[in-house]
This record gives C-alpha cells, structure tokens and sequence, in this order.
C-alpha cells in the first residue's frame, strides 16, 4: 500500500489526487495546502473580481472520503529525501513513498517604493492576484478605489483590468513591453488591441516602467503620475521552487522534471506551476491537468509521457475575443503568412502555415473562427485551401432566392419531396393558392417550413399572370426555348406552361 | 373513413383512412392536435407498405442450416419453434433462450411480450431496440425527476414557446410535423451539421461529434457566471446544485471552445437567449444521447434547464423527443431488461409481486434482471449466451452497433425467429420466419412522446395467412403449456390486463378507457383519476418532491480520431427514411428520394482523401467497412463524415460503429467513432480491419 504526499492544494495537486485515487483505490493520499481553505480553482478568480461568481463557487470538489487527507494551512517545510519524510509547519513528519511537488508559484512584485513593504510583500492599496486571499484583499479595497491602475499588461492583467471595468472602475494598465502581451502578439495586432481596450475604459501605457507609488500616484519613468487608488500587480509569476532547493533538486526557473514529471530524485515528484519541462514552465492549466494525468499513470504503473501541450492563450475578458495559438509571432521564410486587418472595427488576424498546417495564429475579433482554428492546430490538421473563409469563420448565411431563380428541379418541400416542377405542373392543372397546391402536391404540409416559398410561388405566378387573362393564353408570357432567367425581375420568363403551350 | 396513427415515429400524428382503388388512402388528420393537418412523406404513404410486393403471407422454415427459406403451414412453423425451444431449455436452462421486441408494437404487444418472455419462457434474457434508442434520456431523466416520460408537458405547448434548444435533434428531418410547433420559436440547434433543423436556428452551435457534454457544461457555466440561475428555483425545487456546479466549474466557455470547436460568444448566446425567455424548453434527441456517455449528457442539459428554472413550470421545461412510434410505451411495459409493466423496476419485490399477482404466477418464478440490448445481442451463441432468439418488431442486422460482429453471433444461433411483415434482413437470417400484421391492420394502443395513449384502429382485413402478434405468442405459449387465458389474444383484454399490471406504477394507465382515447390521455392516469397532461408543475417524482441535479462532467469520445483513423464519423437518419428502412425501402416514392447508402463529406476532405462526389467510397473503422456514395457536403466539419443507417447489406452504416456502451443506459456509441474514408479503387489492407 503505497503513501503518496502532495504539497500543494492548487488545481494541480488537487487533479492528480483525484487522478490517483480513480486509479488505485488501496492507495494512501496526504495532501498539504498551505492556504487556509479549501482547494479552490484559480482559473475561476478574474469572475470573482468582476462580481460574477463567489469565493465558494471556485471550490473544487471535495474528495469525498477517507482515502485521501487534506491538511488544509499546513506548509511543509522540508523534505528528508534519506528517511523519506516530510516535515511540516505543524511540527510533524509524514512518511512518504512518492513526493509530488505541486506547490505552483508566486507574485513577481517590483521592489519598488510604496509598492511593497519592508517584508517585500504587497504594501498597503497594492494587491499582486494569485489567491482567494489576494481577491479578498482587492475586495476590501475596491469600495474606496475609483482609479486603478493594473501593472502588468500580459493575459491575467489584462483579465483582470477587464474584470475590473466590469465593476465601474476606471482601469489603467502599465506594461514595460512595446504593447500589451508582447509574447503572444505582433505589433499590429498590440495596437489594435490597445484600442479594442480602450473602448472598453481600458488605456494601455505601454513601453512604460513604474518607478514608486507613493501618495496616490504611480510615478512612471516619463517623469508622469498615474493617479491610482489601488495598483493591482500582475507582473508575471516565479515558480516556488524553495522546498525543492533546501532538499537539494536540481532546480532551474522550475523544479527540473523529466517526462514522466520525475525530479532529479525518482521518488519526489513535480507538476505545474512549479515544474520545468524541457525548459519551459507553461504556467497555464491545461499542461498542468495533463501533467497530472501523466504522474498519476506512472505513480499507478503505466506509462503517458508528457509531451509539451500546445499552447492556447485564450484571454477570458468580456467584449474581447482574442486567442493566441501556438506561436502566432512566428517568422520563417517557408512559412507562409495570411493576414487580415480592420483595425476600424478591431479586428486583426494572423495566420501562419507551415507543411498546410498551423504553426500559430492569432486572432483578435474572430470569435467564429477560434474553435475552428484551434482544432486544426490541436489535430495538427491539415487546413482548407480557402484561408480566409477559415479566418472568416462562419460563413454568411445562405441568400434564399426567390422563386424565379429555382431550378425546375428543385426541391421546395423537403417533407413531400416536391420540386419547382412539379408545383407548376399542379398550378397548370388550376391549383392557384397554396391550400390547392397542397391538396395536389402535398407541399407544405410536413414541417411547414415551404409555407412562405409556395406563397411567394403563388405571387409570382400570380404576379406574372394579366389579371384578365388565362396564363396558357397570354402570348406575351412565353418565351420560347430558354429555360433560364436572365434578369431577376424579368416576368415574362418564368412561365411554366411553354411545353404545354408549344405541344398543342 | 377512420381515424388512427401514422405507422411510424413517436409524433404517431393523426390520420384518416379512407378505401380506395388501391387498397387504402391515408391522409392527415386535422383534428389531431400533434400535427394538426401535416404529414410527411413518410406518412403520406404509408399505405404502400401494407401491398409490399415482398409482403409475408405465410410462415417460412429453414429445416437446416444452409437450406433455403421454405413456406410452411403455421402448424408446421410453430411446432417447429416450441419443439426447438423446449429442446435448448431443456439442455441449457431457460435463459438459453432470449427476446428481443422493438419500439413500434403496441402497447399490447410489447406488454405481452415481455410477459411471454418472463413467464411463458420464464427467461432473463430480454430486451429491445429501445436501448438503441432513448435509454440514455429515460436513465438521466428518471435521475432528476424521479419519472421518465419523453414530454413531461403536451407536445402543442411547444407552439407557444419563445425559445428552443434542440440538442441532437433534426426534427425537420425527422418528425417535420413538429416544426409547426416550433415555428414562433428562436431556435438554439447543436448539431455537428448544419442540418435542415439548424438551418432554420437562429442560433447553431456546431460541435465536434463525442463532445456534447463538454458543450452542456459550457452553457451551464456561462449560465452561473453571467448570473443567469434561477437562485430561488434552485433553492426551492432542486437538490444537488452545487456539486453539478462543481464539475462544470470546470468547464469554463474557453475551455469548452477548444473541446467542441463551438465559439465563446455563441456559448453565452445560447444561454442569454434561453435565460431572457419566458417561456423555453430544452430538448434532447438521438444526438445528445447515443453515446457511451449519453447519460451524463442529458443530465449535463437538464442540470442546465434545472439552474435556468425550466421544468415543472407551464410553457417551459426539459423534454426527450423519442424516437420509435411506441417508443414511450415500449418502454414502460415489460420488455425491457430491467423492468415490469407499469414503468417498474424487475429488482423492486413490491413490483414483482404486484406483477405475479396479475399474471397469476408465484413472484418467485420470475426471472431477474438480464443483460442490456447490445450486450443480450453479442452474447448469442457464445459459451453460456442464449442459443436462440425471438426477434418481434426489430431488425438489428441493420440497427445493432459492430454489426457484422452481431450478424455473427446471429448467424450462430440454434434457432432464430423473427416475426414481422416484411422480409427485413433479420428475416432473412432466421430459421422461421412468422408473418404479422401492421398497423393499419390491427388494433391496439400506442403511446406517444407526450405520453398520449392513443388508438391504433384496424382499416384494412391483413392478407390471408398473416397472424397478429398476439395470436402468435398466444399460440408458442400454449404450446409451451401456458393456460390460454393467460395469454389473451384480443387486444382489449391485453388492455384491460395491462391497466392492472401498471396501476400504482410510475406509468400508471388503469384509468384509461380505450373507447375514450380520442379524448387526450397523458400517464399517469390513475384509476378513478384524470389525464396528466403536465408533469412536475407541483412537484417532481422523488420522494422530496424535487428534482435532482447530477454532478456529471465530460470525457473523450471512446474512440479518438488517429492517424490510421482519422476521422470522426456519425451516424443518423434522413427524411424519406424511417429507421432500419424496412418499411420506408419498400415505398418507390420514398426510395426515389433516397435510394442507397450516402456518406457526407466536406469537399476539401474529399480532395485529400481523393474522394470524388458521387462515386462510391469505403468507410473504414476498427470494426468493419461500409460502402457509400459519397456526397459533399461544404457545411460539414472537415473532420467529421455522416452516415445515415437506413440501408442494408454493404451500405450498412453500422457495419463501422462503435459498440462501447454507457455505463449508466447501456446505450451504443452510434454517434462518433474514428473513420477513414477511400474511394473504392484503393486495394484493402490485409489485416487491421478485424473484429475486437
């Protein structure tokens, strides 16, 4: 009966958990979360900000049984890899068969003045966004704080800039990069989002630096002053790798893991936001969940290597529909490169093709084209020559013509299988009203949905018709020998009785 | 001139029956309210199955293996079958011998079959075509609401809705006169095709085949994080909230995007369309539900109903469109696996003895509960399975998942029987063949999606030689040693037994008078009571009176697309057909429509896979493969192909899908497996296509 430890009660930690369990039901599961309460989903937070969902509504699901223990504001402060032991805040030690790191990562706060206090954490009216707790920090603060300013212009400070103007606030972002979300998006596609948030009460000072926040101001290294009555910091995370230096793994940015997640010791563990693969910390949930899966198949005897998940940046803020797919900054001669552009309404789209499939693509103002364009990438897909109905998406609706441009052979009533033909057909036989030209061919009697083609049939043949006169006598109706219409509004055209007409 | 059903799907909208030269004349009838004067092609021509050239008109026997069909006096071919029978259970037991029925008979006849199979064989061993069907909607709505019947509400309060959402149902195709009831309605249509349903939606969602349920948690979470739950419903109505809640926080709309394909922006739109409405309905089909996680999806849409505050309201609610003419009925009667008349569980000793008290049996004597549809099916012939079958109503060479794996299993039986009035393409295979009659040559009671009990009435006189069912199980069972009057063969009696079997259960019928069924008669009508024509308005069928959300939450399809696969297919129905295409096959007007197997497929994956519009292709999966002309289609899914299963032989699209069951419904994974598909030219591998 194997005992697994997992510190870290975050979307990580608690996934493998329910993972292992599932899969091992003899299996004893300790899970430590250094937080106060229970585990709870961080993706969720940005609707906590804006008021949309409660602190509860983020929990993730109760493990439900004895199986696995949670050990809710226990830090663990050490690991004796020797004796296998964890040693925790609450002076205990807990004997383990296999570790798992999943103690994710923390705030990067600027070290600047009035920004932090001398213990270097948030300073008063400054909340970096991680936790519950910090969104209940924020929360206390936001009665008093009609000016925010949010630091940090990448994905989670744009979400929660958003989330922000949502409350009424007045929201400035500040970003050290050239545009906001330099990373993921090209320099047109920075502009146009610039002004998309803009729109929304959002104005992005890129190429900026703070530099102190010292009396309601932020002072900028242009020598101007945000006034702000809250900084919200979003400057980027670190991996909390501090367990695993003081037990001695081999540790980067993250804790170094192999892909079966193994850290230098093949007993202790690591996923997520605290784990390094292949040189990357994605920092996203779905890696860590597919970590996850991948450490509980080999804690449980199989083998799922972890391979780098295709990267989705999807930012999650109302009335802005951007998506960043694999790498949409991608520059290459082979590649080939579809862009559009409408920053008037903006709208941006970048397409990059490589071998016909999707290296990276971003897209701004496309929201009928991202699923689509996602599953081509995710399948590595090949795509559909016409790029630009792809990048459309959604193709505009069909234009239903009128009666005069149907084929004969057209079928006008699904339910009955009646064509064009055979209506005029009845009609020549005297049923001139739908109700008659239902009794003969059954049209619109099964879903009903041709009621409004045959009523426009029967106007047409209605229309086409001289009051006084009887269509089968009306010389100037026939038009011998063409079965197409060449002008949409010519009448005279579409007379259904020329065969009868011609053959008597 | 007589007014009765259309023969085909669970609408069972009204006709008119009127001789004619040419046997009968059928048209719709405008009093009756479902279709209030429309038919489709179906129905319009119904009559033509009744003079089927290859109509059976008299019992044929295959004497052995190998020998041809010959025709036989009915003497000869039941003697035949009772002798056999009695041969197998007296060598290996009474569940050696397996029923299987179908969701088109009466009423009657589905209730006696199952009485037959309990009592006259005395096997586990039955179940029905049902379980292809909506067994996954009758599980998730039992779950919530306590009771189970398609339409908790009269279908014509659709008409007033303001919003639908139609979730895996193409009812322009397959019930067209139910769009009359939608047509003031905003329509909210999932579907991975743009089907004639969604071209008519004002909102289509078109999600990856196997990912409906990603999408119903999608909507459920836009609908808490838009603030759009009805808290004080909840609160009142509903146990359960917050743990559904809690799977589906972890579907949030971005997510879900990626899963299904299906936009953000038209997640929150078909939640803000339903939310801003008075009056909406959710409604699932074959679609949502025919999938081995087909129960978590309608739970997964009912969660988001329940949080909407729609059922057990008038003029909203959840409902199932059923699928088979008497698939309600079928359902509530005893044929199934797990259930005895009256909507009862096989497992509850209340329900046994209440039934061996009507049938006038020791409750002791009736057998357990037997093995699912698929699973009865795949056991035949194999090493403790059944060694013979009775087949009434069902054609599932054509209809059953993995379908050459269950030709084989059919092909290995001691003894087949199939009663029907057509030689389907399980009647080809049997060993007997019992000709019966059809609907507008028998009388009886069908119950419509709404719960509706309505008159089947008998026009026409059958053609000499043809037996009803009940006369033909009547006739095994006495030979089996049954007392006669255990087995009335007129259907009111059946009826009026029926009524008794089913008083005091879920399906409660024993108020209804057949004689008065033109007036409507929704269950659960008690005796002494009155028609319910709406379910749940006060409370719901637990004991609590609420209904209960289930914490559901989404998982791949049981086969993914892959390199060898790399497709998804999905399988369905088109207009001119019904079902198996039994009947409809043998209509030339219908036949003229659609006339052989199809596959629909993008055209840019047409070029790639060097497929040409209009030439026959072959669809290849893990389980066989299947011939189709193929036709492009430009609204499709470039991943996805679709396959309707009206056809036999080669053109069988179940030849290709996936026979992976739902653990809750036992229901098939008909709608998604992975496919790939090569024109005809293409030489076949040697191996790599064989069964599991």
């Amino acid at each position: 009966m194997s005992r697994v430890v997992i510190v870290g009660h975050g979307p990580a930690g608690h996934r493998v958990a329910e993972l292992l369990r599932a899969r091992d039901p003899r299996m004893r599961i300790t899970v430590f979360g250094a937080e106060p309460e229970p585990a709870y989903n961080r993706v969720l937070l940005p609707s906590v900000i804006a008021g949309k969902l409660t602190a509860e509504a983020t929990r993730l699901t109760d493990h439900g049984d004895d199986r696995i223990v949670v050990r809710t504001g226990v830090v663990v402060d050490d690991v004796d890899r020797v004796r296998r032991v964890v040693l925790t805040s609450d002076g205990e030690a807990h004997p383990y068969d296999d570790l798992v790191l999943a103690t994710g990562a923390r705030c990067f706060v600027p070290p600047l003045p009035g920004l932090v206090d001398e213990d270097r954490n948030p300073a008063g009216n400054v909340v970096a966004l991680r936790t519950l707790a910090d969104c209940r920090r924020l929360e206390g603060y936001l009665p008093a704080a009609r000016r925010v300013v949010v630091l940090g212009g990448g994905l989670l400070g744009l979400e929660a800039a958003r989330a922000l103007t949502e409350r009424g606030h007045d929201v400035d972002v500040v970003h050290m990069g050239p545009h906001a979300m330099e990373r993921q998006l090209d320099a047109p596609a920075g502009r146009t989002l610039a002004a998309v948030l803009d729109r929304l009460g959002i104005r992005v000072h890129a190429g900026r630096t703070a530099m102190s926040y010292l009396d309601g101001g932020l002072a900028l290294d242009d020598g101007s002053t945000l006034p702000a009555d809250l900084v919200v910091v979003s400057a980027g995370v670190v991996p909390d790798t501090d367990l695993a230096r003081r037990a001695g793994l081999q540790v980067g940015r993250g804790v170094v893991v192999d892909d079966r997640m193994r850290t230098s010791d093949p007993n202790i563990h690591a996923i997520g936001d605290c784990a390094e693969h292949a040189g990357l910390v994605p920092g996203l949930i779905a890696p860590a969940w597919d970590q996850a899966e991948t450490l509980a198949e080999s804690l449980t005897g199989g083998h799922r290597p972890y391979t780098a998940t295709r990267t989705l940046a999807r930012l999650k803020a109302r009335g802005v529909d951007l998506a960043v797919i694999g790498d949409g900054n991608h520059e290459s001669d082979d590649a080939e490169v579809v862009t559009l552009a409408d920053p008037a309404r903006g709208r941006y789209a970048r397409l990059v093709v490589l071998d016909e499939r999707v290296v990276g693509a971003i897209l701004l103002g496309f929201p009928q084209s991202v699923g689509t364009v996602t599953q081509l990438f995710d399948a590595d897909a090949p795509l559909p020559v016409d790029r630009l109905a792809l990048l459309v998406g959604r193709t505009a609706a069909e234009v239903v013509d009128g009666p005069e441009h149907l084929p004969d052979q057209a079928v006008v009533c699904r339910c009955n299988n009646v064509t064009k033909e055979s209506l005029t057909a009845a009609w020549r036989k005297g049923a001139h009203n739908a109700r008659d030209l239902a009794d003969v061919t059954r049209a619109t009697t099964g879903c009903g949905g041709c009621a409004g083609v045959v009523e426009g049939f029967c106007r047409w043949l209605r229309d086409a018709q001289p009051a006084r006169e009887h269509p089968l006598l009306s010389p100037t109706l026939v038009q011998q020998g063409s079965d197409r219409v060449r002008n949409p509004g010519d009448l005279r055209q579409p007379v259904p009785d020329v065969e009868d007409r011609a053959g008597r | 001139m007589v007014r009765t059903h259309c023969p085909y799907c669970a609408l069972q909208c009204g006709t008119r029956i009127e001789p004619s030269p040419d046997g009968v004349l059928v048209t719709p009838d405008d009093d009756f309210p479902v279709n209030a004067g429309r038919l489709c092609s179906k129905g319009w021509t119904a009559a033509q199955v009744l003079t089927a050239p290859d109509r059976l008109t008299t019992p044929l026997l295959r004497r052995r293996t190998g020998e041809e069909q010959r025709p036989v006096s009915w003497d000869t071919a039941l003697e035949h079958v009772v002798a056999r029978l009695r041969r197998i259970t007296a060598e290996s037991g009474p569940d050696a011998v397996a029923v299987f029925g179908g969701g088109g008979l009466t009423n009657e006849k589905a209730y006696t079959l199952g009485k037959f199979a309990r009592v006259a064989l005395g096997t586990s061993q039955v179940d029905y075509n049902g379980r292809f069907c909506m067994s996954s909607a009758a599980a998730a709505g039992s779950a919530a609401f306590g009771v189970d019947r398609g339409l908790p509400f009269p279908v014509t309060d659709l008409a007033s809705a303001e919003v639908v959402l139609l979730a895996g149902a193409n009812v322009a195709e397959t019930m067209p006169p139910l769009m009359g009831h939608l047509d003031q309605a905003d329509l909210v249509v999932v579907d991975p095709r743009r089907s004639a349903t969604a071209e008519r939606a004002a909102l289509h969602l078109q999600p990856t085949p196997g990912t409906d349920l990603a999408l119903a948690l999608g909507l459920l979470h836009a609908a808490v994080t838009e603030g759009l739950v009805d808290r004080d419903y909840v609160e009142r109505r509903t146990t359960g909230f917050d743990e559904a809640w809690q799977r589906a926080a972890e579907w949030w709309p971005e997510r879900v995007e990626r899963i299904t394909g299906v936009p953000v922006a038209d997640q929150h739109a078909a939640v803000r369309l339903l939310a801003a409405a008075r009056r909406r309905y959710v409604l699932t089909g074959r679609g949502a539900e025919q999938h081995a996680k087909g129960t978590d999806t309608v739970s997964a849409y009912i969660n988001l109903a329940l949080a909407l505050g729609m059922p057990g309201r008038e003029g909203s609610g959840y409902g199932c469109l059923t699928g088979q003419g008497n698939g309600q009925g079928g359902r509530e009667h005893g044929q199934k696996a797990d259930q005895l008349p009256g909507y009862r569980k096989i497992t509850d000793p209340a329900a046994r003895a209440h039934v061996a008290g009507v049938w006038g049996v020791d409750a002791d004597d009736l057998p357990g509960e037997g093995p699912s549809g698929y699973e009865l099916l795949d056991s035949l012939g194999r090493p403790g399975g059944p060694r013979a079958l009775l087949v009434f109503g069902a054609n599932p060479v054509v209809s059953a998942p993995a379908a050459r794996r269950i030709t084989a299993r059919l092909a290995s039986l001691d003894l087949l029987v199939v009663a029907d009035f057509v030689p389907s393409e399980t009647a080809r295979m049997a060993d007997v063949v019992l000709p019966v009659t059809q609907w507008a040559e028998e009388d009886g009671t069908m119950t419509n999606l709404e719960g509706r009990v309505l008159r089947r009435r008998r026009v026409v006189d059958p053609p000499l030689g043809v037996r009803d069912d009940l006369w033909v199980l009547r006739a095994l069972a006495t030979r089996m040693g049954q007392p006669a009057e255990r087995f009335p063969a007129h259907p009111a009696e059946v009826f009026a037994e029926l009524r008794r079997a089913s008083a005091g259960g879920l399906a409660d019928y024993s108020g209804i008078d057949p004689e008065e069924l033109d007036e409507p008669a929704h269950w659960p009508f008690p005796a002494g009571g009155a028609s319910t024509p709406r379910l749940f308005l006060d409370r719901f069928g637990h004991a609590d009176g609420k209904a209960r959300f289930r914490p559901v939450t989404h998982r791949d399809a049981a086969e993914l697309p892959d390199g060898t696969y790399p497709l998804r297919a999905t399988t369905g129905r088109v207009l001119a057909h019904y079902q198996t295409g039994t009947q409809t096959r043998r209509v030339p007007e219908l036949l003229d429509v659609v006339g052989e197997a199809f596959v629909e497929i993008h055209p840019e994956t047409a070029r790639r896979t060097g497929v040409v519009e209009g030439e026959l292709v072959r669809v290849v999966s893990r389980r066989g493969v299947t011939v189709a002309r193929a036709r492009t289609v430009e609204s499709l899914r470039t991943d996805t192909v679709f396959l309707p299963f009206h056809f036999p032989d080669g053109g069988r699209a179940n030849l290709i899908t996936n026979p992976a069951l739902d653990p809750v419904s036992r229901m098939p994974e008909f709608k998604v497996c992975a496919v790939r598909v090569e024109p005809l030219g293409v030489p076949q591998p040697t191996n790599g296509s064989g069964d599991r």
